[in-house]
This record gives structure tokens, sequence and C-alpha cells, in this order.
């Protein structure tokens, strides 16, 4: 097993979720799950971080945010879709703006399911994570690791740069 | 004068367990102005109501915020039950206070360490979120859920908790006060605390009434304002109720506030099982709301007053049902605070608001 299995970092990131799964993503963290005895640390920055953890559904707006996050973590990574709405959507399925699960606009490689999702089920979800990301690791070196190529139905994440940048100079000119 | 440059901050951000988007204009270190920007999390859930008949609802309502699960779905059934005239059990009422109070000390815990992560202090961070672990337990323990409760429901409560098992609760909420008692002794005696609390994000009476602040924040800044002191529900039960409310109108008096909050919850938590009747728990729902029927009702959330609104049409589903969220307010007043504030306290300014975007935005 390599250093990168061995001590994971992970990247949180709440897609819509109402907050439940959230909480459990942190409750891992604190003193009565404590994934971090095993070297697991959460990180605030995409480029530091092996495995992605969302919570909750993809809408119009946010799944541009989540293709940004991902495209911005280096290889190998893993994606890891916590609770059920980020695996199709929930409860929240027929709403009018939440377009489904996460797959849609990112590739996911483990579901974990549950409203809210048990944080047992996250730390089982993140070894199982921990596989893909050894076997992605090994043909990342061998040269056939596949670019994944993210779905272009949602906005690309370098269409929203280019509307941030415009938005920044829009809101300079109007400030002078 | 220095120049003037736009700051993106978030929607991810390290600081923000939700994703909200400020656009910061400002000039050297000082924030001029935060434009917020949301609409991150919104899934349109109000319009459900079309989909789903007025007891599935319910199911909704709690999935509206995970850490006000319990509230929302009280607040939506007291809505119901004004619109249809339904009379709900006592000891039901008294089981709903009981567990929205629950709720309360699990959140405000959860807020005081997110705080303390906020400004670094990993250490008071772990032990709040340690100490919360307990009231998650009894949720559990009642519930089944740790966090989605499924407790409540249109006309009274789906579960009962058994007398000898609510003097267990008091129990364990005894233990924790001493506990809290130690977590409060640094929140409000470590020196690096108060300065990096004391003045930040400033908050006058009169702004905040002017901007129609709610819950802590507004209380924080000395406005004696808490729907709790209205008496509904089991709250009538209540021998007295003083709202908790603090001058100084900084992070430091959100925190504190919070803090006594937490006592406060505990100590009408052990006054209601001292009185709680013995009566059925579930009044039976029959019908659908009339037609072109209106109903509102309020309830002190833990971020403050939350403000339901339904309407029925005769079926048994809802024409409309609308929330007023305390965030939605209080991002005025977050705005408010930023303006002029150094760079480096903008985190801390958002958290000390305690935004629940999931809330606000549903």
């Amino acid at each position: 097993m390599s250093a990168t299995a061995k001590s994971p970092w992970i990247i949180h990131y709440d897609a819509s979720s109402c907050n439940g799964c959230d909480i459990e993503v942190l409750a891992c963290l604190t003193p009565l799950y404590d994934v971090e005895r095993f070297g697991i640390i959460n990180t605030g920055n995409p480029k530091h971080a092996d495995i992605f953890l969302v919570t909750g559904s993809v809408n119009e707006r946010n799944g541009s945010v989540l293709q940004q996050i991902y495209s911005q973590m280096p290889e190998p990574k893993v994606v890891i879709a916590c609770g059920v709405c980020a695996c199709t959507g929930g409860i929240f399925r027929e709403c009018y703006n939440t377009l489904g699960g996460i797959d849609k606009a990112i590739p996911v490689d483990v579901y974990a399911p549950g409203c809210a999702v048990r944080p047992e089920a996250i730390i089982d979800a993140v070894v199982v994570g921990l596989g893909v990301l050894e076997q992605k690791r090994v043909s990342l070196a061998s040269g056939t690791l596949e670019e994944a190529s993210l779905p272009s139905r949602l906005t690309a994440a370098d269409k929203m740069v280019a509307d941030q940048t415009v938005r920044a100079s829009a809101l300079a000119e109007t400030i002078g | 004068m220095g120049q003037r440059t736009v700051i993106p901050f978030g929607p991810q951000h390290p600081v923000l367990p939700e994703p909200v988007h400020l656009d910061l204009i400002i000039e050297d270190e000082k924030v001029i102005e935060a434009i917020p920007q949301l609409g991150f999390v919104h899934r349109g859930l109000e319009k459900l109501v079309q989909k789903k008949d007025y007891t599935a609802f319910v199911a909704v309502t709690e999935r509206i915020c995970g850490i006000c699960s319990f509230g929302h779905s009280l607040g939506y059934s007291q809505t119901i039950e004004v619109l249809m005239s339904i009379e709900v059990p006592r000891r039901a009422e008294f089981l709903r206070v009981i567990w929205h109070e629950l709720s309360r000390v699990h959140s405000h815990l959860l807020w005081l360490g997110l705080l303390a992560d906020g400004f670094g202090y990993e250490n008071l961070f772990m032990q709040c979120w340690r100490l919360r672990e307990r009231v998650l337990d009894i949720f559990e323990a009642t519930t089944g859920g740790r966090v989605i409760l499924s407790a409540c429901n249109v006309g009274g409560v789906n579960q009962d908790i058994f007398d000898e098992d609510l003097r267990g609760i008091v129990r364990v909420l005894d233990g924790m006060r001493g506990e809290f008692g130690e977590l409060s002794k640094t929140f409000f005696r470590d020196r690096s605390v108060q300065n990096r609390l004391g003045g930040v994000g400033y908050l006058s009476k009169e702004e905040a009434q002017d901007l129609c602040i709610v819950g802590p924040f507004a209380r924080a800044s000395g406005v004696e304002e808490d729907i709790r002191s209205y008496g509904y529900g089991g709250y009538s039960a209540l021998a007295s109720f003083e709202p908790i409310t603090s001058k100084r109108g900084d992070g430091y008096a959100r925190c504190e506030v919070r803090a006594r909050e937490v006592l406060q919850s505990m100590d009408i938590i052990a006054e209601l099982v001292d009185k709680i009747p013995d009566t059925p728990l579930m009044t039976s729902v029959k019908g659908a709301p009339g037609a072109d029927s209106i109903a509102v009702s309020r309830l002190e959330q833990p971020r403050g007053e939350c403000f339901y609104y339904a309407k029925g049409n005769g079926t048994k589903y809802l024409e409309r049902f609308r929330i007023r969220t305390p965030t939605s307010q209080n991002i005025a007043g977050m705005t408010k605070t930023l303006q002029g504030c150094d760079l480096a306290d903008v985190p801390l300014n958002v958290l000390t608001i305690d935004p629940c975007i999931s809330c606000t935005e549903r």
C-alpha cells in the first residue's frame, strides 16, 4: 500500500445538502469517531486532497462548482457520494431545481447511502475508496489511467471562471 | 486612498460548512462592501407540497435543514394544526418542547465548536463536539436517528419517552453541565478568545432593530425578542421565561448569549420533565385543509424566529407553503457588520451570525 492510501486527505463540499450529512461528515473527524487517528485529515484546499466527499444533490448553480473543485484535485483522486441525495437526489428528486445525484456532474467511485448518512457508513465508504485510490495510483504510474471527461450538460468549469472574471470586472467598474 | 479590489469568498471555503458566496470589495485591508450571492443549496422544496400530501410533507420539512430538523417538522405541524383546528394532546406538546430544546443544545454546541475552529482553537472545537455527541446519543435512544428524528407529526408525536427515560435524560444533561462549565470557562476567561472575539462584528441595538435581526444575533445586541416568551405549546407550562440578552453587540456577546442559552435549555427540559402530564400522544387527523384556509405560526429556532405560512385548497395537497427562516433575516445584518471590518475578520464575522444556508435557500 502506498503512502497516499495510508494517509488520505479529504475535502468536503456541500452541494445542496440539508446539513444533516455535513454534520455527520464533521462528526467523523471529531472525538467519537476520530478518523484522524487513521491519518485521514480534512483539508480546505482541493489541491491537497485525495478524496472528495460530496453531500447533497446537484442543481443548476452548484454543478459547475463541483466540477471546478474536482478538476483542481490532483490524480489519483476518488469521489464519494455521501447520503442518498448525493447518490440519487433522494427526497428532493422531484424538486424543480434538483438535477439528481452528483454523478450527473462528476464521476463517482463510491456511493454511501443513508438519510442522514451514518458516520460508520462514511468511514466504510472511505475505506472502500482507499482500494480504488490504490488501483488508480497503480494505473497512473503505468500510464493507463484515463482522464475522466466531465459531462458538458452543466456549465463547464472554465466557463465558470470566465463568468467570474466578467462579474469581477463588472463589479470593479461599478465601484470605479 | 488605496486601490479597490474584489476578492471572492466561497462557495467552497475551509471555514464554511455550507456554500455561500461573498464578493468582498476591499481597499487595503478593509472591507468596503460585501455582496452576498446565494442559490447554491436551492432545491425548491416549497413547491413539493403540490406533489406530496400534507401528512407526507412532514418528512420533507424535516430535511429543510439537518441541524434544526426537529424544529422545522414542529413548525410545519403547528401550522397545519392551526389550519385544520386540531387540538394537540398535552403530553405531545411537552415532548415536542423537550426534543426541540435538546436540538437547541446540540445546535449551540455545534456552533460553539465551529466558532472555536474559526479562530484556530482546535482543542476547544473537539471538546464542544465531544459534548454534543451526548445529545445525539439521547436522540438515538429516544427516536432511533442521530440527525433526522421523524418524531413529530401532524396531530402529535410518533414516539413516547417513558418517564424513567425522561429522568435519565435530565441526569445526562446534569452530567453535561459540569463539563460545559469547564468549556465556558475557556470561552469566557481565556484571553486569546476574548481578544479574538471582542469588538468583532459590532452591531448596535438600533441597527439590529432596523434590519429586523432575529435570534441570538439580535439578543446579543440587546433586543429582547424571543418567541418562546409568548408561551406557545409546552412553553406555556414554564413558571417563568426570560430571554437571554447582552448589551455588547459583538462576536463575544453572541458567543456568551448562545453559551448561556445552552444552560437555559437544560433548565427548561428539567422543569418540563417534572411537570409532564400523562395523556395520549396523537390526535387522529382526518379530512383535508379547507379551501382558501390560511394559517401562520411562529417558532423560536436555535437561530431565531422562524415564520411558517400555509394555504389549503380543499384537497389533501396544500396550495402554498412558505417559510421565512432566521438566517434570511440575519444575512442583512451580516453584510452590515462586514462593512469596515478587516479582511482577516471576515470568516469570523460570517460565523458569528450562525448562518444556516440550507434553511435560507430551501
